[in-house]
């Protein structure tokens, strides 16, 4: 009964319903990203971890959204970055394509990071106020050997028409731009490289509600345009149901229910996905009054230290005995709708 | 009428830097009645937080200056005061709630310590009174063992505890006015739902009046009675909670309401962002400071501000800054779900259309699309 999680259960679970399909374009099984907690000036020994993803299963398919939502410190940015090996897994594989990415050599990664880039959450960080836009964006074309001299600069001027800024941009620097422009470099600079599959790491949180839907539509555009496959990160749950097609949720290094976008939002199994979407506040005052909230007591706890059983149980209302000793398998309730709970549905 | 607790009149608060003189909050009025709950709605950088900090006299100067206008509180004209009476005020009348809850605590000082200063200071209770009260205080918000957590410091509190921390500390003295600037913008959804949750049932149990600043329209639905929304230094439009969400008026608003995903929706096409940029407060248009972005502008738009007026057909205290809703203007009927409500037919009937073409197509090329109608 007591599954140790993540040992590709799941993944057998979902043979059955994508049988042969063979156009996941991304397979993670059983992956955990550990930090480890050191003590000690010079003799630095391990005291702990923190287990920031804790053996997680999932694919992406060709062309498909999948976003990824949960609170902060649930893990959902970490999951972004070991997927593209900016972080070296603890364990578990990622398979892009067919190829393994977890023990590829420096050089081959590099060439596989040609086909998938990211884009960051912060556009005020994640561009190098020295450079100017011009060499931000071409610096990628020039990495990969893809352009060089005046078929750079003609590339470049082409990526700034396509995220929507002036081609004539090139020479400023990145305070010359408002948030919402800046986010679009990021976007071009991603885009620069031709890249398959882009992780968005809450690419429209640090935004204004009014630039928020530009930059959604803006990517949902590219990815018509261009074929582009996206993990979406974040943790607003209406902008994630309107850009996503499926749905996965984490909770503490756990993805604890994944469904298509429809199935998750109208009929959640698990109780935290359904704690989560009573807690996002609609504005209307009409809806609002009749709305009955589910509130969760409590934070989340440490990743340090996660609660025996399911990593829920502290929080959760329909908690039992079982639910703090045994760790709830992975299982597909409905076709493409898994969930980790003993007692799943309403 | 009751008794006016706030009235702000023509407050103009500026900030004087290298470039210009920035005119963050330009001619701002509005009253608020006692426990009365009042939202403050804008994009950052349209001027609530400024509004909030001139309640308060905290805007740091230089380079900030209040250069004109009158703040009544209780009676009392805030700008008139010398430091020491606003000291009286802050803290023992009005009080704050920041929105970032791991700067707005002092990170070397005890919680009990932060929470009793304003006990010891405002209320002159001694030191072991003050100490009770917070214990009481925290409870209050809902912090599991006050008792024990008194002596800790803000970094061992997780940001929603710091949150209800901060909230104990603004109760304090019982303040008639709690300014809340964005209070759970740095909160996860299930901890802001606690927090929201926690402040209105406190609103309610203490009728304290409260204005809350945020930018995300569904925090103020459930939470408030009135709305404002501030755009470009100003307040474009003003509506009891219902009405400004029944009707909106302002294209402004329109803009705000829809171009955020909701989750109550059946999903759209595409959103519907407002294009462009907020303006520049050094040199902000000349005329309406909407009129750039908005789809709806005339020529007038662009010439001549419009002031803040009643909009006809609407409830009495519903008013706007818009040249389109006032009297004879080519907005005053339009309803704005079904200016949604088109677009949103009209998409989904060019996909019908897109699909029947597709399907029709299909078999023999070259043979024109069927008309869509027959279809089935």
């Amino acid at each position: 009964m007591a599954v140790t999680p993540g040992t590709g259960e799941y993944t057998r679970a979902r043979s059955t319903a994508t049988a042969g399909s063979g156009k996941n374009l991304l397979d993670v099984k059983a992956l955990k990203m550990h930090f480890p907690l050191t003590q000690g000036i010079i003799f630095q020994r391990q005291v702990g971890a923190v287990r920031a993803v804790d053996g997680i299963d999932f694919f992406v398919e060709k062309g498909e959204t999948l976003g990824l939502v949960g609170e902060s410190g649930c893990g959902k940015s970490t999951t972004g970055r070991a997927i593209l090996q900016l972080y070296k897994p603890t364990a578990g594989t990622v398979n892009f394509d067919g190829t393994e990415l977890t023990t590829l050599g420096g050089e081959q990664m590099r060439k596989m990071r040609r086909r998938m880039q990211m884009i960051f959450q912060d556009p005020y960080a994640s561009l190098n106020p020295r450079m100017t836009v011009g060499n931000i964006i071409g610096e990628p074309l020039e990495v990969h050997n893809l352009a060089r001299g005046g078929e750079k600069t003609q590339r470049v001027q082409e990526l700034l028409r396509v995220v929507g800024l002036n081609p004539y941009f090139t020479n400023r620097y990145p305070h010359e731009f408002s948030g919402g422009q800046r986010q679009r470099i990021g976007i071009a600079r991603a885009l620069a490289v031709e890249p398959e599959f882009i992780v968005c790491d809450e690419p429209i949180s640090a935004l204004d509600v009014s630039i928020q839907a530009q930059v959604i539509n803006l990517l949902e555009e590219l990815q018509d345009r261009f074929k582009l496959t996206y993990l979406f990160i974040a943790h607003d749950l209406s902008v994630v149901r309107h850009i996503s097609d499926r749905v996965a949720v984490m909770y503490l290094g756990k993805i604890v229910e994944l469904a298509d976008r429809v199935d998750l939002y109208e009929r959640p199994l698990h109780p935290y996905s359904q704690a989560l979407l009573s807690a996002v506040p609609i504005p209307d005052p009409a809806v609002e009054s009749k709305r009955k909230r589910i509130i969760l007591t409590g934070d989340v706890p440490s990743p340090v230290n996660p609660p025996s059983g399911c990593r829920f149980h502290t929080r959760c209302w329909k908690a039992q005995q079982i639910c703090s000793e045994v760790d709830p398998e992975f299982i597909e309730h409905e076709p493409r709708h898994w969930a980790a709970c003993h007692f799943p549905g309403a | 009428m009751a008794q006016q607790l706030l009235e702000v009149k023509d407050l103009k608060t500026q900030f004087f830097t290298r470039d210009g003189v920035v005119r963050a909050v330009d001619g701002v009025s509005f009253e608020l009645e006692a426990g009365e709950t009042l939202g403050l709605v804008g994009e950052s950088g349209c001027g609530k937080s400024v509004t909030a900090l001139s309640l308060m006299r905290l805007i740091p100067q230089p380079p900030g200056r209040i250069v004109q206008g009158s703040i009544i509180f209780d009676g009392q004209d805030v700008l008139k005061m010398d430091d020491d009476e606003v000291r009286g005020i802050r803290g023992n009348n009005i009080a704050m709630i920041f929105q970032d809850p791991m700067t707005s605590l002092n990170p070397v000082l005890t919680i009990s310590r932060q929470i009793s200063e304003a006990l010891e200071l405002h209320l002159k209770m001694d030191k072991s009174e003050a100490r009770k009260r917070t214990v009481e205080l925290l409870d209050l918000v809902g912090i599991p063992g006050a008792k024990k957590r008194l002596d800790g410091y803000p970094h061992q509190f997780s940001g929603g505890m710091r949150q209800r921390v901060m909230i104990a500390m603004a109760l304090s003295c019982n303040p008639k006015l709690i300014l809340a600037d964005e209070p759970t913008t740095a909160l996860d959804v299930t901890i802001q739902a606690q927090i929201l949750d926690l402040l209105k049932n406190l609103a309610r149990e203490f009728r304290t009046a409260f204005i809350l600043i945020t930018h995300d329209l569904g925090v103020v639905a459930g939470m408030t009675q009135r709305i404002h929304v501030m755009y470009g230094g100003k307040i474009v439009e003003k509506a009891d909670t219902t009405e400004l969400f029944a009707n909106p008026k302002m294209p402004y608003t329109w803009g705000l309401l829809r171009s955020i995903p909701r989750l109550d929706e059946k999903r759209k096409g595409k959103l519907l962002p407002i294009e462009g940029l907020p303006p520049d407060l050094i040199a902000p248009p000349p005329g309406c400071r909407f009129e750039p972005r908005c789809q709806y502008r005339r020529d007038v738009c662009k010439e001549k501000e419009p002031e803040l007026r009643h909009i006809p057909n609407a409830k009495p205290d519903h008013e706007a800054r818009c040249w389109g809703t006032q009297e004879g203007g080519w907005l005053v009927d339009t309803d704005w779900h079904r200016e949604i409500g088109d677009t949103r037919v009209i998409e989904e009937i060019k996909q019908e259309v897109a699909q029947v073409t597709l399907e029709g197509t299909a078999p023999g090329a070259g043979t024109p699309p069927p008309p869509p109608s027959p279809v089935n």
